[in-house]
């Protein structure tokens, strides 16, 4: 113990970074419980179980776990095709991968708005195949077998309701799934692949009973911090959702919404709610973390 | 690690033995799936940036910023000074959101700098009660929402705030406005041209956010490069009689730089990119706009050329980041094979 004093500069550093972590996080965040503390427990009930924000809850749930869950699988196949294949531009490929970090999302939501209206690249897609399918129906004679509107689900979330806020979760989440994976997937010894093979085994059986298991923690703490983060975000969101209250509104959008309303007291109450589950999922990520590491020490 | 969007890859020298082989078929499916998804999710947006933006050609390109004067000499209609007056406004405000956002991030970086060097010191050098307590502290900007992050500034030192009173009327000066006076007035020969009063709407509270979400970058990307260096090396120095500062702008900092580029870079990237946090505390007047911001404005203003214009510079930022991001993985990673091959010598 007494060796760790030769370096000198605990005070300094330890007492910079207190303050520091004090002054700009923890202080502020107090802030936010302090003021929800002002309301009595009644006032704070009625505030987080109105029907608007309850639907703006389960929105922001339902589209970030849509959105992880597509990351979640995914991101396993991309993971796995990075680390065991090679093809040309993997390496491109490989650091492409963190580029949804590196993007303000901003930029992403406005590109992705753009890209899936309905004169967009992607968001013409739809109506752009109903109108080749009967001109070519026309052209031998039928008459048109798709109803003009039969591909409109593919548009822009107007129509498609909590499309567009998925499809921009997926973008924001894509790199925690593949970045997890990865590091296990590239430590992993092949022998114990080649025994299973050798004793019979299939592919498929090779790959759910010996080499997924082993994934597996790395596999649910990428998938929560894809939640987690899709959870909180707002930027990219506000650009592709139509921010109808109760319809099209995320959670942190209704924040907004009350805070331009002076209502500070509630936007709060639905922060600290917010607070409260991106902290609870960081708390199961790090059970699932200690109970992975647990079981490699007892292996 | 959790709520770390940082992720190194590791180098490929985990498996001894190469993996049997994969059925072909799969392999090309599989290959196509990951292809088409990175495809569909990253690159089609990327390059839809830099379609949308030059969708009216370089000159509309360059029109954002410098808009096209009225010729010289001509009688214009009311309707054609209009219209070249707002052209010039316009871009006048682009070019403040562009200032602003340069000097949020020059404020930012050096603090978060600071703290980082000093909280990784302070975690990784000493084991000290409460340690992990720490630096799940440090990490806990990450799980916090943008929103949230400036509704708490809102809430501390707003109208209504807490500190609301003392913060409405705190008076602090412009640090770009610094400029020499001389020695007329006294022996301080520089004076601040400008002063802003209260934080929340004011640039300062767009520093305050900023720095809340991108708080935790640098000290991250340190910890773990100093946790398994070790303090051998510090210690060797120490010994040997040199300061405390000499080994840690000698030893410490030489040893960590690669990793203290890697946090400064992803902090840098998420200064100017911040957007939730930004947006609630700068009460969207246009005086405080940064570039994420201004691309708002313009969006809900039908501007839709002029929103990717100032977009495509941001993303051209986010490639030069992911590009500098991954030259420093690859010197990192050429680095540790070189060393474990001496050591396997």
């Amino acid at each position: 113990m007494k060796s760790f004093r030769v370096i000198p500069g605990l005070p300094l550093t330890l007492g910079y970074t207190l303050f520091y972590l004090s002054a700009l996080v923890l202080i502020p965040l107090a802030a936010l419980v302090i003021k929800t503390t002002q309301m009595t427990l009644a006032q704070f009930w009625d505030v987080v179980t109105d029907p608007i924000v309850v639907a703006s809850y389960r929105l922001t749930f339902t589209a970030s776990a849509l959105a992880a869950a597509v990351n979640g699988v995914f991101g396993l196949i991309v993971a796995w095709v990075l680390v065991r294949y090679e093809f040309p531009g993997r390496r491109f490929f490989d650091a492409l991968i963190d580029f949804p970090f590196a993007l303000p999302t901003a930029v992403a939501g406005l590109t992705y708005s753009s890209l899936y209206l309905k004169d967009g690249w992607i968001g013409g897609f739809g109506p752009r195949v109903v109108a080749s399918v009967n001109a070519l129906a026309g052209w031998a004679g039928i008459a048109p077998p798709l109803a003009p509107d039969a591909l409109d689900w593919l548009t822009f979330p107007f129509t498609g309701g909590t499309t567009g806020i998925v499809l921009v979760l997926i973008f924001v989440g894509l790199p925690f799934v593949v970045r997890t994976v990865q590091p296990v997937l590239l430590e992993w010894d092949a022998e114990f692949e080649t025994a299973a093979r050798s004793l019979g085994a299939s592919p498929w059986t090779v790959f759910s009973r010996v080499i997924f298991p082993e994934i597996f923690p790395a596999w649910i703490s990428g998938f929560a911090l894809a939640f987690a983060r899709s959870i909180g975000e707002y930027g990219s969101v506000i650009f592709i959702a139509a921010n109808i209250p109760g319809k099209s509104q995320i959670a942190p959008m209704q924040i907004v919404t009350r805070l331009d309303d002076f209502q500070y007291a509630q936007a709060a109450a639905i922060g600290v709610v917010l607070l409260a589950f991106s902290l609870i999922i960081l708390l199961a990520i790090n059970g699932v973390e200690a109970f992975a590491r647990r079981q490699e020490r007892a292996a | 690690m959790a709520g770390a969007p940082i992720a190194k890859v590791v180098s490929r020298t985990g498996s001894a033995r190469p993996a049997p082989p994969a059925n072909p078929l799969i392999r090309r499916i599989l290959i196509l799936l990951a292809v088409a998804f990175l495809t569909i999710f990253i690159v089609v947006p990327l390059v839809n940036v830099f379609v949308q933006a030059l969708s009216k050609g370089v000159e509309g390109y360059v029109a954002v910023f410098h808009p096209p004067e009225a010729p010289e000499g001509a009688t214009l209609t009311i309707l054609q000074k209009r219209h070249f007056g707002e052209g010039a406004a316009q871009a006048t405000r682009t070019w403040n959101s562009i200032g602003m956002t340069l000097s949020v991030a020059a404020v930012v970086l050096p603090l978060n700098i600071l703290f980082g060097l000093a909280a990784a010191w302070a975690t990784t050098k000493f084991h000290f009660r409460g340690r992990t307590l720490l630096t799940s502290l440090i990490d806990l900007p990450f799980s916090v929402s943008p929103v949230v992050a400036g509704l708490v500034f809102v809430l501390l030192l707003g109208r209504n705030g807490i500190f609301g009173d003392w913060a409405t009327h705190l008076t602090w000066p412009d640090v770009f406005s610094l400029h020499w006076i001389g020695f007329a007035n006294g022996p301080w020969p520089f004076a601040f041209g400008r002063s802003f009063t209260g934080v929340i709407f004011t640039p300062l509270a767009i520093v305050l956010a900023s720095i809340f979400v991108t708080f935790p970058f640098v000290a991250r990307s340190l910890t773990p490069l100093m946790e398994s260096l070790g303090s051998d090396e510090e210690m060797a120095a120490l010994s040997l009689g040199a300061s405390g500062w000499r080994t840690f702008f000698k030893i410490t900092l030489p040893n960590v730089k690669w990793a203290l580029l890697y946090g400064v870079i992803l902090c840098a990237a998420r200064a100017f990119g911040e957007f939730g946090a930004v947006s609630v505390v700068s009460g969207h007047i246009d005086a405080n706009d940064t570039m994420p911001l201004r691309i708002e404005k313009l969006w809900n203003e039908y501007n839709n050329q002029a929103a990717f214009t100032v977009a495509s510079v941001l993303a051209l930022l986010a490639v030069v980041t992911l590009v500098a991001k991954t030259l420093i993985d690859w010197k990192t990673q050429g680095n540790e094979r070189t060393s474990e091959g001496v050591s396997d010598a």
